[in-house]
């Protein structure tokens, strides 16, 4: 790094241009394209890549080497090679936190885009009264802690908590329930609050990305007889790829590392229905003292999310040349 | 050119990322876990020159924080040469960082371990804690902790037997899950404190009847339930079949008789709606705070509720020991508050036992028990007025008869998580009485074999 870094001064220096010139500077000897020395990027890009390989790349590489050992966080461990990753792959137990997570993807990606999209090309058409107070309560799960949003919800799951205190206030006692207690409704559960908190955020991306659509657009739109749904369609939607593909980077992976809503709302519980795979990966690295285990189970699950944004972005991107 | 300057740097930073690595296996060898000849042993710290004392503890809450705070205080005021740093974490915070502190570099001198196989069981096994023995002779500390006590902060050398051996740690408190009552709703129904089992499910029967809750639960944290659990199979099942079960020990099976009528039992009170409404969605705390305010007639939960439900009920409040059940035994749930423990990276020892002798004397004793707390010994010599009464009695029953079972989620290393999970399915209805004690033996079985 260094070394690269020292070539890249140099070559800076000895490239850089003494007096007016005409054309961009062309390095002797290059053979590459005209223009900025490549070189010299090295060092722009430096700082940043100290920082990034400190706290990013060398975690990675000591957890790949945590992954390789069966280590109970405090006595020397034992060497068992890929045994970690086979143990995990082969165990029943982790399927339903990831079979878990897939659910999740549903509440957390698929509900807030259609949602986001829906409230982005409303807004974006009428000129509603008030629709920077929406806009604002709508953003705003999206600024309170994750803690504070799941302490909430799980009063307002509780038995006697709001969700049933309204039920019962219009007559649906017989719909009243543990919302958290019940294995088939603590995912959902938890899943909606995603859905909560994701929402206003696809939503001011939309937003954002409408209002680059010019007005002319939809106005040809109009005079060729188009209603509202077929503006949005024909105009708007086309316009959104790439906010499209951002938001859907960004809920997929907020549904996938889901960890923070699981662990204070429940426990990953009623029994396991909502343990989730970030929830195993702490459970068995910091709980039941098996550190290689529960790393091995992290680095699957950040392939996993690897994978899925580098194919969201090349769709977004392929459909776009 | 360009493409091979990349790849050196990818080369540099790779290299530079794996080579502290490649030499080191995670995890240290920890001390030789030596212990210190007794004739080795200073009592008179005053003459070992400066010294800082880092101690990690979880006494949060009110009524031991004070007392601590003044016997630290004392303890720095009769010896000037020692400086105590005190770092105090809830007890979930405390358990997980702990894990992190004991085998690192700055590890604190005085630690509270959890007494679980999981946690004291693991920091022996690696070798981060003093052995105890020989200040324990030194101090007369012997004499000073029952049996019991001792027990439950026993470990072999190996870490591998739980409850006999070496002593790792000695606690301030006790505590047990005994059987808290509303005294008002109990004169209201027209029933008395049940003294056996068959009173006590009559008085949850008279109570749903009147539409009352008879047991005030929330089990949305998981690890209330076993807690409720351990006080159905006190009923049932002999205590050293509890022991064995809890400490991980050979000679018992999850799958007795008794531990069947107990599951059975448990889940019979479930379908009778002798629990909150939706318990598994109702959390810990708002439960026993409904239970201060007025609702529920009965609280199956521990000593340590004594000041915050006396805040809410004051002299309604009661507490006793669980009911005597089919197994005629008095069996309660319960044991010592945390252990203090000395860590094997500890230069001074000798200070720090110093220190825990002295944060357990009688004077400290006393203040724990004037702090609304429950001192773990000198029970006699102190005063307690209303429900502290109740529990200073009970606890004093409790440890003539032996009565104490451990907590079953110490058991193995499993337990911890595996125990409130399946008693939560349990009494959810999403397992059989069966299936509940087939995973337990489980775990049980290929723990004890090992």
């Amino acid at each position: 790094m260094s070394r690269a870094a020292s070539e890249a001064v140099e070559d800076a220096a000895r490239q850089r241009p003494t007096g007016p010139q005409t054309g961009p500077p062309v390095a002797p000897g290059s053979t590459g394209p005209p223009g900025e020395p490549r070189r010299v990027a090295y060092l722009y890009v430096a700082p940043a890549m100290v920082i990034f390989a400190g706290f990013m790349l060398v975690p990675l590489v000591h957890g790949v080497w945590l992954s390789l050992f069966e280590w109970d966080g405090l006595s020397v461990g034992t060497w068992v090679g890929l045994g970690n990753y086979r143990d995990v792959l082969t165990d029943p137990e982790l399927r339903a936190p990831f079979v878990h997570s897939l659910v999740l993807i549903i509440f957390f990606s698929a509900v807030p885009i259609i949602l986001g999209l829906t409230l982005a090309a409303i807004m974006a058409r009428a000129s509603l009264r008030g629709s920077g107070f929406f806009r604002t309560v709508l953003f705003l799960p999206q600024v309170v802690a994750m803690v504070v949003v799941a302490i909430a919800w799980r009063d307002i799951y509780a038995p006697e908590g709001s969700i049933n205190d309204v039920l019962s206030a219009v007559g649906l006692d017989s719909l009243t329930r543990a919302w958290l207690g019940e294995p088939s409704f603590a995912l959902i559960a938890v899943g909606l609050v995603g859905s909560w908190v994701g929402t206003g955020l696809c939503m001011v991306l939309f937003l954002a990305g409408l209002s680059k659509v010019p007005r002319e657009l939809y106005e040809s739109a109009t005079l060729d007889g188009a209603g509202p749904l077929r503006q949005f369609l024909a105009v708007g939607l086309p316009a959104l790829r790439g906010e499209l593909a951002v938001a859907m980077t960004l809920t997929l992976v907020a549904a996938l590392r889901t960890f923070d809503l699981v662990y204070v709302m429940s426990e990953g519980g009623p029994g396991r229905a909502t343990r989730v795979p970030s929830f195993e990966v702490y459970r068995w690295s910091m709980e039941a003292g098996k550190v290689g285990y529960g790393v091995t189970i992290a680095l699957l699950l950040t392939a996993v999310i690897l994978v899925l944004t580098v194919v969201i972005n090349k769709v977004a991107e392929g459909d776009n040349s | 050119m360009i493409r091979g300057l990349r790849r050196r740097a990818l080369a540099a930073v790779a290299t530079a990322a794996l080579l502290p690595l490649a030499a080191c296996t995670p995890g240290s060898e920890g001390g030789g876990n030596e212990e210190k000849p007794v004739e080795d042993v200073a009592t008179d710290i005053s003459s070992v020159g400066d010294v800082t004392l880092t101690v990690w503890d979880q006494e949060v809450r009110g009524g031991q924080d004070q007392p601590l705070k003044e016997l630290n205080a004392a303890f720095m005021e009769k010896y000037p040469n020692v400086t105590i740093k005190r770092v105090s974490r809830s007890f979930p915070d405390l358990q997980r960082q702990l894990r992190l502190a004991i085998s690192g570099d700055n590890a604190p001198d005085v630690v509270q371990a959890n007494n679980a196989r999981g946690d004291m069981g693991a920091f022996v096994k690696a070798g981060l804690l003093q052995s105890l023995d020989s200040y324990a002779q030194v101090y007369g500390w012997e004499e000073r902790f029952p049996e019991g006590v001792r027990a439950v902060a026993s470990y072999s050398e190996d870490g591998v037997t739980f409850g006999d051996g070496n002593l790792y740690g000695i606690p301030l408190t006790g505590e047990m899950v005994g059987l808290w009552y509303n005294q008002a709703k109990l004169d209201e129904l027209g029933i008395q404190p049940p003294e056996t089992f068959a009173d006590f499910e009559v008085a949850m029967k008279t109570a749903k009847d009147a539409g009352e809750v008879p047991i005030q639960f929330g089990n949305l944290d998981q690890w209330p339930g076993v807690h409720e659990w351990g006080f159905v199979q006190n009923e049932f099942a002999p205590r050293e079949d509890i022991r064995n079960l809890g400490f991980g020990q050979e000679g018992s099976s999850w799958t007795s008789d008794e531990n069947t009528a107990a599951a059975e039992t448990l889940t019979e009170w479930v379908d009778k709606g002798y629990f909150t409404d939706g318990f598994n969605g109702f959390g810990y705390d708002p439960a026993w705070q409904d239970f201060a305010e007025g609702d529920g007639v009965f609280l199956i939960s521990g000593t340590w509720l004594l000041a915050d439900l006396e805040a809410g009920l004051g002299d309604d409040l009661g507490f006793m020991l669980p009911p005597v059940g089919e197994s005629g035994e008095v069996n309660v749930t319960g044991s010592t508050g945390l252990p203090f423990s000395i860590t094997d990276a500890s230069e001074n020892p000798d200070v720090a036992a110093a220190y825990l002798d002295f944060i357990t004397s009688e004077d400290a004793m006393t203040k724990f028990s004037e702090a609304g707390g429950l001192p773990v010994v000198d029970i006699e010599k102190q005063s307690p007025t209303g429900t502290q009464a109740d529990v200073f009695q009970a606890w004093e029953t409790a440890n003539e008869n032996d009565a104490l079972t451990p907590y079953l989620d110490w058991a193995t290393p499993e337990a911890t998580e595996l125990v409130p999970t399946e008693v939560q399915r349990l009494m959810g209805g999403e397992t059989s009485v069966d299936e509940f004690l087939g995973a337990l033996e489980d775990d049980y079985t290929s723990f004890v074999e090992e």
